[in-house]
């Protein structure tokens, strides 16, 4: 069978729309397009029961309860939501807030923004696997903390946190529990009443669905949270949100969690199983390739790899019919090799040689075999041009050589 | 990133690629760079005592695109010049020649270094005196 080329192996940035969630979202752009917020005629009501539909399917799929869902303009705006809401609602009661150092940028400039404004912000380690150690957790817990915020599972890593213990020791301590869960939801099971999570974070377009919409997850009960909205205006979302609601990108998140749900069990051992496949292909034909994080604890559709002497930016350059990223330096905005793997120990040098593979619904197998054929050709030819490994293979420890830098 | 023909064309078609015995009294070895900065560059030259010309050049690169395509010229470059005439080139050239986007102008300077360096090991071998030209670009 032949490949069809580029192939798209970038799943952890964003996702194809799912055809199906196409064909549900069309009639709210034409006939249907009605403002959900007008309650006297017919146009106003299709939309209202069309949202409420979603917000049906998206509840069902983290064991919610449709109230308990706010819509958004995407993730960065539920992460920015759940933090500085928590954070404005409660100040009188506290300014600490805890979180961790491989979040998302949208959960770690929201905390240097409220570190601004007077709270005060632990960012804790993560260990060499990339989660979060829970003795570090516990001890940081002050009289002050009013919120803990970790992610379910990291976008570059893929390696899932042990959320349902940190959700325990939230709960224990009266602390509220806020989660990005943008990479989890839909790819494995979230549970916000067994994970003990007060808030959570979804986005429309990592799971299949549109780009520009989004969900936050706010407990309703036990305990009932408050959050001070971010924009004002005609109070729509229990005054939490306000802004028309995006009705046919709500109708196709909702839509993309109804399929994530019915689809997983199925789904998330396919991934596993192409992702098994592709890790075996490189490592059985490639010497000194690296995994960044954990194995045991990661989502079955990513694999971050280290690929020693060969620059991660020259090797995308090599493979350019394959769309993957890389934590190398060169290809980030700041010209700094990724934080998280920096924050995980991983070496700047072996930072500078990472690929993270993201599998999605749409991968083959056949996909797969030819990223592995690429990825080996293209390794090999680029070690070849490596004073690295060279020197690696004549015995020099690299690690040990007194280099130049600028 | 748009990278220009001519950066594909050298990463596609490495010039020179390779090395040459480091303990050869007429081959200067230059090694510029640092892995955890992402680029690292090996560039060797044959050089004949008599004539100063630059007889054969090679290079090894770790690096992103631009820095394989940056040595790769520079070989191409320093072939069939003398010492004198290679101290010449200037990173500047590089960055012409490769259409190289300011961000990827340390590439060029790295290659530049890398000239300097191979031809300074050479003449420490020979124990040549350092020319006032490379003096004074100093």
């Amino acid at each position: 069978m032949t490949v069809k080329l580029p192939i798209y192996m970038d799943n952890h940035a964003t996702t194809q729309v799912d055809p199906r969630v196409v064909e549900a979202m069309l009639p709210y752009f034409t006939e249907k397009f009605g403002n959900a917020a007008s309650r006297n005629h017919s146009f106003g009501w299709a939309g209202e029961e069309a949202v409420e539909t979603a917000r049906q399917q998206i509840a069902s799929l983290i064991n919610a309860t449709p109230k308990e869902i706010i819509f958004t303009s995407g993730a960065t705006e539920s992460d920015n939501l759940m933090i500085k809401g928590i954070a404005e609602m409660f100040r009188e009661k506290g300014n600490h807030i805890i979180t961790q150092a491989i979040e998302h940028k949208a959960v770690l400039d929201t905390c240097k923004n409220l570190e601004k404004r007077g709270f005060e912000v632990t960012y804790l380690p993560v260990q060499h696997d990339g989660r979060v150690n829970i003795e570090d957790l516990k001890a940081a817990i002050k009289p002050t903390t009013i919120l803990i915020t970790i992610m379910y599972a990291n976008n570059e890593i893929g390696v899932i946190n042990a959320i349902a213990e940190i959700g325990k020791i939230a709960k224990e301590h009266g602390i509220f529990f806020a989660v990005d869960g943008v990479q989890a939801v839909g790819k494995i099971p979230v549970d916000v009443q067994k994970d003990n999570i007060d808030m959570l974070a979804i986005s429309g377009h990592k799971i299949y669905g549109p780009k520009g919409v989004g969900a936050l997850y706010v407990r309703r009960r036990n305990p009932r949270v408050q959050l001070s909205a971010i924009i004002d205006g005609g109070g729509h979302e229990r005054g939490m949100r306000s802004g028309t609601l995006n009705v046919p990108g709500i109708v196709g998140l909702g839509k993309a969690c109804q399929i994530a749900q019915k689809e997983m069990p199925e789904e998330a051992v396919r991934m596993l199983g192409l992702r098994e496949r592709l890790r075996k292909g490189l490592e059985a034909k490639l010497d000194e390739v690296f995994i960044n994080g954990s194995m045991e604890h990661r989502l079955p559709n990513n694999l971050n790899m280290s690929f020693a002497y060969v620059e991660g930016e020259s090797l995308l350059m090599g493979i350019n019919d394959i769309a993957v990223s890389s934590g190398s330096a060169c290809t980030s905005a700041t010209l700094e090799p990724s934080y998280v793997l920096k924050a995980l120990g991983v070496g700047e040098d072996l930072a500078h040689t990472s690929i993270r593979f993201g599998l999605g619904r749409f991968n083959t197998q056949e996909e797969v075999d030819y990223v592995i054929d690429k990825m080996v050709q293209v390794v090999t030819k680029l070690r070849e041009l490596s004073p690295l490994y060279e020197m690696a293979k004549e015995g020099i420890d690299i690690s040990k050589m007194k280099w130049q830098t600028a | 990133m748009a990278y220009s023909d001519k950066v594909v064309d050298h990463y596609n078609n490495p010039r020179n690629v390779g090395s040459m015995p480091k303990e050869d009294p007429n081959v200067g070895t230059g090694l510029v760079g640092a892995p955890e900065c992402g680029d690292v560059m090996k560039l060797q030259m044959k050089i004949n005592p008599e004539t100063q010309v630059i007889e054969e050049a090679k290079f090894k690169t770790f690096g992103c695109g631009s820095a394989i395509a940056s040595s790769s010229l520079a070989t191409e470059w320093v072939k069939g010049k003398t010492v004198e005439e290679a101290l010449s080139i200037k990173n500047t050239d590089i960055v012409r020649e490769l259409s190289l986007p300011p961000v990827k102008i340390h590439c060029s300077v790295l290659a530049e270094d890398a000239i300097k360096a191979a031809i300074g090991d050479w003449k420490k071998k020979h124990g040549v005196e350092v020319p006032v030209s490379e003096k004074a670009s100093h």
